[in-house]
């Protein structure tokens, strides 16, 4: 099978931009990608694109150009930009196309999802009595993981800081103001033990990736980075998951993510103990800490000391969320798990800037996870 | 003067509770497979039969996780009153048959802890303006002197569906 690898990454910043429709800014980080892979637009032969607010994504062909191209749009919600990713590859590595593009764009109003609780197949009532917010599931998760592992409150606060201070040296980020985990601890409970500053908030922006055949990248870029695996996969009966009014009692069952990664690392032939640097889904401080283990990348109850030692800051052990994460960057659904790509390849390449880890990285690791219970994982090397 | 309550919907716990039908969740159990769901399935998210009966649920259980909500959920779908009070969510495990999602009636968190008894009960979540009260289910903590096995005897009721 011919391997895919990204020869171009492209981002618009993420925050907030009055009067700047998704789509122009989608139309911005595509011709960044472009631009890095040395193609035009014209070249590209296919490719996917994902949006939560923009009904037809696929309608950028009137920015980029009408040539034709099939550019389908994919949704799987918080993980949408894993399967834009996925299928972009896929199309290569089943020798379909030799270029192809993933491309996610966001624009959301201010302030936590809303929705009527039938997009997720759930009746109304479960929204009309203030139950259907993800950011319940969150609080409840964490205030779990805490109760059975030892996780503290000043850990929770230690990795929204972390994040924040990732994102001040990120120019493209949106929270860029460092806090310490004093003021963290500080701020107003949102949902217990989850504080205001310890929640990614939903904002604006875009990415974009260029793909092509290994054995025709260097024709475009002497610094390839190859896609060795990617994994979506969604939640199992028993798990306990975002948006259940119930779920079984008996034997726990292991969430999407445990899945999605075990299946990523066989398929990649890697393991957890060779990833250099990961993006994690941090949608709250208490996710990434999660996310760690069920990620394979720690043992349950072991990220207090981890991260008390620093062992995930960018000059650490293994350095997490080194752009600042969904903390530091927002969350436009769409595109941000291309940004999280997008920062594992500058960091493969060696370009990340001051925010650069230390020594060679060659394997780089992105986890996505959403609404109703879906993760997708993604296993990058030099 | 009366006041008037209404459920959030019908089917979803036994309305209006009474000395002979007490309040219950009004569940399901796959005849197939024994999966009990909540709120009630036609269908079985296990063995996909599409056979049920109606089970009442247990109306006692034991706290497996809780959050707060200190924010007012945007509006809609929340129906909830304007002048916002916050309120506290949890997992209440019945034992044998499934966790369950609900409100709680204690909105500190600091007086909720994982593994406490919970019993089943209704809470006015809104008020209509011709003052209605509208009605959902939610668990309250039992008084830690109320010995646990007084409730360990609860045995679901079946009905035919």
């Amino acid at each position: 099978m011919t391997e895919a690898v990204i020869i171009g990454v492209g981002l618009h910043p993420f925050g907030r931009f009055p009067g700047k429709p998704a789509m122009d800014m989608g139309a911005d980080a595509v011709r960044l990608a472009l631009a890095d892979a040395g193609v035009t637009w014209p070249q590209i032969q296919g490719g996917y694109v994902g949006s939560f607010e923009v009904a037809n994504p696929d309608a950028i062909v009137g920015k980029l150009g009408l040539t034709g191209v099939p550019l389908r749009g994919v949704f799987n919600g918080c993980a949408t930009a894993g399967t834009a990713v996925a299928l972009a590859a896929r199309a290569i590595e089943t020798g379909e196309h030799d270029l192809t593009i993933a491309i996610g764009l966001d624009k959301h109003p201010r302030g936590a999802f809303a929705a009527d609780p039938s997009v997720a197949g759930i009746p109304s009532w479960y929204g009309q009595t203030g139950l259907f917010l993800t950011t319940h599931f969150f609080g409840m998760k964490i205030n779990r993981y805490m109760h059975d592992h030892g996780i503290s409150h000043e850990t929770l606060a230690r990795v929204a800081s972390k994040n924040f201070r990732n994102a001040a040296g990120n120019e493209k980020a949106w929270r860029r103001t460092p806090l310490t985990p004093e003021e963290i601890l500080a701020s107003p409970i949102l949902n217990y033990p989850l504080r205001q500053y310890m929640y990614c908030g939903p904002d604006e922006g875009a990415a974009a990736l260029v793909l092509c055949r290994a054995d025709q990248a260097h024709k475009y870029t002497s610094t390839p980075v190859r896609i060795r695996s990617t994994s979506l996969r969604s939640r199992r009966l028993g798990a306990f998951e975002v948006q259940s009014p119930s779920f079984p009692v008996g034997e726990p069952v292991v969430s999407p993510t445990v899945d999605a990664a075990r299946e990523a690392y066989e398929r990649a032939g890697i393991g957890p103990e060779d990833v250099d640097v990961a993006q994690l889904q941090d949608t709250d401080a208490g996710s990434e800490i999660i996310h760690m283990a069920e990620n394979g990348l720690c043992k349950d109850g072991e990220q207090e000391r981890l991260i008390a030692e620093g062992a995930t800051e960018i000059g650490g052990r293994l350095p997490v969320n080194t752009d600042g994460g969904l903390l530091g960057n927002g969350e436009p659904i769409g595109a941000s798990g291309l940004r999280q790509i997008h920062e594992i390849v500058l960091q493969l390449r060696g370009t990340a800037g001051t925010r650069q880890i230390p020594g060679t990285p060659r394997v780089g690791y992105t986890h996505l996870y959403g609404a109703p219970g879906v993760s997708a994982v993604t296993i990058l090397s030099t | 003067m009366t006041t008037t309550q209404l459920p959030v919907v019908e089917g979803l716990f036994t309305w209006p509770p009474s000395e002979s039908e007490p309040l219950r969740l009004i569940g399901s159990e796959c005849t197939a497979c024994g999966l009990v769901s909540f709120p009630a399935a036609s269908d079985c998210v296990r063995c996909a039969s599409d056979e049920s009966k109606i089970r009442l649920l247990a109306d006692r259980g034991t706290l497996w996780t809780y959050t707060t909500q200190n924010f007012r959920p945007p509006s809609p779908p929340y129906d909830g009153p304007g002048t916002f009070e916050p309120y506290s969510v949890g997992y209440v495990e019945l034992a044998g048959e499934l966790l369950v999602e609900a409100r709680l009636t204690e909105p500190d968190p600091e007086k909720l802890r994982i593994g406490q008894v919970m019993r089943l009960t209704l809470v006015p979540y809104a008020v209509r303006d011709d003052g209605t009260e509208v009605m959902t289910f939610a668990f309250a903590p039992v008084e830690e002197s109320i010995p646990v096995e007084e409730f360990a005897q609860t045995e679901p009721v079946e009905e035919a569906s």
